[in-house]
């Protein structure tokens, strides 16, 4: 089991409060891993990646062992940390003051 | 007993304000969807329970809520805004070609008659439907496909479709505004557009009374009267007797003729309130003074409705979704401020109170009347 680390309003309409837990099926990759969670929670669906273009949003970012996975591929295996369930995935509101 | 429920969208959350018709003791509701840009919320007129919700972030993107039980409970319904077809290009702000990039949704409008149909009016700017209670959107693209579209130019608050009106004389005669391309008219249903801009004049563009390329703010009229239009523009009060296809200033005696908001009195086709912003480039009311005015000759003549609001230090906006009047016999205006103040008059301007003071910034007021 993977588990995510959602933002406080993605948590909100997912009606969780605390991470969750998802089966990935084949080889995780972002793409696989936010397909999965968007089949667990519909209302998630479009929040993350942009419907038209199926990308990451500008303003989230993908967090996971210390590192930032924003910029990889979707298609890009997730590290095996994750896959084994040692260390979260975090989807992350990107920082914005005022 | 009658009463009223205000929806209240702003940009940290959604407000709903509750009252009898006496309209003088208020409980206010909310924030429903906190933290997050409410654009706009509207109830149903034929189910007053079934209501629509405008929910997005530039962090997550765009919801559409829906509510079936007047906004207790809330769900998330369809979110795909996918443009039909070939996207094209409009112009960009430097005059460059530049693909339309939805960005949420402005606008929520309901049939007249079915709870499950629902138009939305997005930015950039374009017409989607859903007939399924929101679940499922399909672009109108007659309309962002018109001729004229690769020409359409983004003001500065975004190239957004914020003025959507359904003729109840004929639910296929539909009224559009877009900032900043103008009014559009459509005769059926939806499928076919023209321009409905002679008339404007906008010394902000090339030609001035050119075909398209105003920035129009606003749009109203009397269920009464479905050919008579008023509209705000970036300057000017106009209004058109034959269902805008020629428009002419009303703009009288205001104290400045730029501002967001205009409606009509729901009994008096005649009765016209607008909200007087000093300038393009000074979003308050001139010389500090929030003044409703009423025309009650259909514009050219208008007065200063002024009791019980502020009329020294005050510098807030009203944008353009956020006035509105609810059916009571006696004709009730409500207005919401970018300070946060929802404003009520229970007997059509004359008279104001507070309903409440500090919410965000408002950016929408509907109100329904419930029997």
């Amino acid at each position: 089991m993977i588990s995510v680390i959602l933002p406080a309003h993605l948590k909100v309409l997912a009606n969780v409060t605390r991470d969750v837990q998802l089966e990935v099926p084949g080889r995780p990759t972002p793409r696989a891993l936010i397909d999965a969670l968007e089949d667990q929670y519909p209302a998630l669906r479009g929040t993350i990646r942009d419907p038209a273009t199926q990308e990451r949003r500008p303003f989230v970012r993908f967090f996971a062992c210390e590192l930032d996975l924003s910029h990889e591929s979707l298609d890009s295996p997730l590290p095996d940390a994750v896959i084994s369930g040692e260390e979260p995935f975090f989807v992350i509101g990107a920082m914005a003051g005022g | 007993m009658s009463g009223v429920r205000v929806l209240v969208g702003t940009r940290k959350g959604a407000f709903i304000l509750h009252a009898d018709g006496g309209r003088d003791k208020w409980e206010v509701r909310g924030p429903f969807f906190g933290g997050w840009e409410i654009y706009h919320v509207k109830g149903s007129p034929a189910d007053p329970n079934r209501i629509y919700a405008s929910q997005s972030t530039s962090w997550f993107g765009q919801l559409i809520q829906r509510s079936d039980d007047g906004g207790q409970t809330w769900s998330p319904v369809g979110n795909e805004f996918l443009y039909d077809g070939v996207t094209g290009t409009h112009q960009w702000y430097d005059g460059t070609p530049h693909p339309w990039e939805f960005a949420r949704v402005w606008h929520l409008e309901p049939s007249l008659t079915d709870p499950d149909t629902v138009l939305a009016g997005v930015e950039d700017a374009a017409l989607f439907r859903s007939t399924d209670g929101g679940l499922n959107w399909g672009e109108l693209s007659g309309l962002r496909t018109h001729a004229t579209g690769s020409s359409w130019q983004p003001g500065a608050g975004g190239m957004c479709l914020h003025t959507i009106i359904v003729s109840p004389s004929d639910p296929k005669r539909i009224f559009v505004a877009i900032s900043a391309a103008g009014v559009f008219g459509s005769d059926d249903g939806g499928m076919s557009w023209r321009p409905l801009n002679k008339g404007l004049s906008s010394g902000e563009i090339p030609v001035p009374d050119a075909f398209e390329g105003h920035c129009v703010h606003r749009i109203a009229l009397h269920p009464s009267k479905p050919d008579v239009l008023f509209m705000q523009k970036h300057w000017d009060v106009m209004r058109s007797n034959d269902a805008g296809e020629s428009w002419f200033e009303v703009s009288g005696n205001l104290p400045s003729d730029f501002g967001f908001v205009v409606d009509v009195h729901a009994h008096e086709p005649e009765t016209v309130y607008v909200v007087p912003i000093t300038s393009d480039s000074e979003h308050f009311p001139p010389e500090g003074k929030l003044r409703v005015y009423r025309s009650r000759s259909g514009g050219n003549e208008w007065e200063p409705l002024t009791n019980g609001l502020p009329q020294r230090d005050c510098y807030v906006d009203v944008l353009r979704d956020a006035l509105a009047v609810d059916t009571l016999d006696e004709c009730g205006i409500y207005f919401g401020t970018t300070g946060g103040q929802v404003y009520v008059s229970a007997d059509a301007g004359d008279h104001w109170q507070t309903i409440v003071r500090d919410l965000p910034a408002v950016l929408s007021v509907e109100v329904q009347t419930i029997a």
